[in-house]
């Protein structure tokens, strides 16, 4: 789950990690008022879960009260790459000397939390990796151990920072590392970490994202989700314990497995066909859920046809066969469905829908044809 | 000859009691009879199976009792982590994690505890492996698949499945599948089981199941250039996947760009490894 800057930084925030003075607003007279209390001149942030959200102009800044609040105005009625402005921040402006960045995530290659730093801050991580890679500096973590002091220092040391800074730097890594571990995040970035011209160091912007697997021991998050960023259908479906994902196609999927929910799209994909979405079914495909995957595949206008394809290990295709017709008998609806049984009974499952209005397969390239023919105005 | 599990094999089940876990310990029993225990906390004395099988407290006072060497657990996902601490902590020398969505943060410690203890780890977020007529640790159905010289290696479970199903209608059997799990950080790799069939001297030709997400495959595939002389085939999942979106298992995400089906694609096939357009190609390829 991704967190917006203004919700990462307060979570930082608690971790000791300085930040600038501020406060998100949701109205435009708002933002004059806050600007105001941090005496005129400030910066002006859209909350929207993408990056390049200052090129987007999505981050302006105000020298005094009344600019702030039409330049608020301005930014609360922007879409910035088709998400809706709800939220500003609005900070106090610092001068900044330095830029930094600092982040600290998951390595899935070593198994380890990685710290990445670099003295270019400010811009994408991924362009300095590519333009200057010598220029990042990544140490890994002993999941075990922690982060140690000595490691904290090497950081300090390969971003060259000088001697001055160091004790704010390690108070400000040691928080960032603790509000990583503390929250369950994947991702915990500052970028940039700026040096002032007081020579403060102040994490200008934030970003975290928190792993889904740990929510259960966060439930307090549960409130920093945003909606905007997950199509209704995919908030429904999570409801029913159903995986899904909204695509462009017209050519509904419904799988049970990931994998092979994936290699379902991929097919369909290889005879010209386009599926309008990914959905797991999970094992143990009953009635109730499979009516809820059908209503959530025909929520989406596009679909022309349904292909279903499941294996039956432990799930039963008998049993998936009349799930699938008490189902189709609640669910009403004109457009046409493939269905493909096979493993454990299948042959029975096929038998049940044989006089049905459902078009069968033996095989996973036979339905794919049959699917994106239907697809295109072909008959089956 | 087959890797990892054999009918030598002797089975801890770690959630017994549980419906998911009674269920599959069930299957896996009537398998090929090398349920040897159950643990389930608060449960010692219990008895399960028609009173065949005990149910211990615990993974190290089970393992006293019954010699059991494989553990493969079935418990909720709070408590899977200790549920593997608890395995190595107890000397198992595999364990087998069924359990979907346990946190990233669990899982770097517990990897990195079993290795020091010597215990290898298959999943989590995994169907498990069968040795056909020998062993079966965890959820991949008996029915399905036959005694046979092909390896079988996956990242996921009702594609491998159908991979199975399609070999044998066509009379191919494996000598083990292995499913190591959707998650982004897991047990054995790729690699380590690729050397684990290199090997074994009954298993001829290898299959690889990947998907989007990660560099396991890309991994793999320099390997293979290096060490393997046997012939794999490979499926890569989610050729059409958009960017940015898990599908599904947690490790399934194209980030940055990076783990597409189409940069996996390349690296096996620059490497010699056949690749198969659709599941049920793998079984054709294996064929000729």
């Amino acid at each position: 789950m991704k967190l917006h800057e203004y919700q990462s930084k307060k979570i930082i925030d608690r971790f000791d990690v300085p930040i600038p003075k501020g406060r998100v607003a949701n109205i435009a007279s708002e933002a004059k008022q806050i600007a105001e209390e941090l005496g005129g001149r400030v910066v002006i942030k859209s909350q929207v879960l993408v990056g390049g959200r200052g090129k987007a102009g999505g981050i302006k800044l105000a020298r005094d009260p009344n600019q702030a609040k039409e330049l608020a105005t301005e930014i609360l009625g922007m879409e910035i790459k088709g998400l809706p402005v709800r939220k500003i921040l609005v900070d106090e402006i610092v001068e900044i000397d330095q830029e930094i960045y600092l982040g600290i995530t998951n390595d899935r290659t070593c198994r380890q939390p990685i710290v990445i730093a670099s003295s270019s801050g400010g811009i994408d991580i991924e362009e300095v990796a590519q333009i200057s890679p010598e220029k990042i500096f990544k140490l890994t973590i002993d999941p075990l151990l922690g982060l140690q002091d000595f490691q904290v220092r090497d950081i300090a040391l390969g971003i060259d920072l000088r001697r001055e800074y160091w004790k704010q730097f390690i108070k400000i890594l040691r928080g960032l590392y603790r509000a990583y571990l503390e929250t369950d995040a994947t991702l915990a970035e500052i970028n940039p970490l700026v040096v002032t011209k007081n020579k403060r160091l102040i994490a200008l912007d934030a970003k975290m994202i928190i792993d889904d697997n740990a929510l259960f021991r966060h439930p307090e998050m549960m409130e920093l989700r945003d909606l905007d960023v997950e199509a209704p259908a995919e908030i429904e479906a999570q409801k029913y314990g159903l995986s899904y994902i909204k695509l462009d196609g017209d050519i509904g999927c419904m799988v049970n497995g990931a994998g092979l929910a994936m290699a379902t799209m991929d097919i369909i994909s290889q005879f010209g066909g386009k599926p309008s979405n990914f959905l797991d079914i999970g094992g143990g495909a009953g009635a109730t859920k499979v009516a809820a995957a059908l209503r959530i595949i025909l929520s989406d206008p596009n679909v022309k046809v349904i292909l279903i394809n499941i294996f039956g290990g432990i799930t039963r295709c008998d049993e998936v066969a009349k799930g699938l017709l008490s189902a189709l008998a609640d669910v009403k609806t004109k457009v046409p469905v493939v269905v493909r049984l096979v493993g454990t009974n299948a042959e029975e499952g096929l038998e049940l829908l044989v006089n049905e209005k459902i078009q069968t397969a033996n095989t996973l390239v036979e339905a794919a044809k049959i699917a994106v023919r239907l697809s295109t105005g072909g008959a089956a | 000859m087959s890797i990892l599990v054999n009918k030598y094999s002797r089975i801890l089940v770690q959630g017994i009691t549980g419906n998911e876990g009674n269920f599959h310990a069930w299957q896996m029993y009537q398998y090929a009879n090398n349920v040897v225990a159950g643990v389930t906390p608060g449960k010692g004395g219990e008895w399960v199976f028609e009173g065949k099988v005990p149910v211990f407290d615990s993974v190290k006072v089970a393992k006293e009792a019954t010699g059991a060497n494989v553990s493969v657990i079935f418990v909720p996902a709070h408590f899977a982590s200790d549920a593997m601490l608890e395995a190595a902590d107890a000397g198992m020398e595999l364990i087998v994690c069924i359990t979907e969505g346990i946190p990233v943060r669990d899982m770097m410690r517990v990897r990195k505890y079993l290795d020091q203890k010597g215990s290898k780890l298959i999943g989590p977020n995994c169907p498990g492996l069968i040795t056909p007529s020998e062993a079966k640790v965890g959820i991949i159905p008996g029915n399905i698949t036959m005694p046979g010289n092909v390896g079988v290696i996956s990242r996921s479970g009702t594609l491998t499945y159908e991979v199975l199903y399609a070999m044998m209608l066509l009379g191919i059997g494996t000598s083990t599948c292995v499913g190591i799990g959707g998650d982004p950080i897991s047990g054995l790799s790729y690699i380590d089981l690729l050397e684990m069939f290199e090997i074994d001297p009954l298993t001829d030709q290898i299959v690889l199941i990947g998907e989007i997400g990660g560099t396991d495959e890309q991994q793999a595939a320099d390997y293979i250039s290096r060490y393997m002389t046997k012939p794999v085939v490979a499926f890569i999942a989610g050729q059409s996947a958009p960017p940015g979106k898990r599908m599904g298992h947690a490790g399934a995400i194209i980030e940055s760009g990076s783990g597409t089906a189409e940069e996996k694609i390349k690296a096996l096939q620059e490497v010699g490894v056949q690749i198969a357009r659709h599941p049920e190609e793998i079984a054709i390829i294996l064929n000729r």
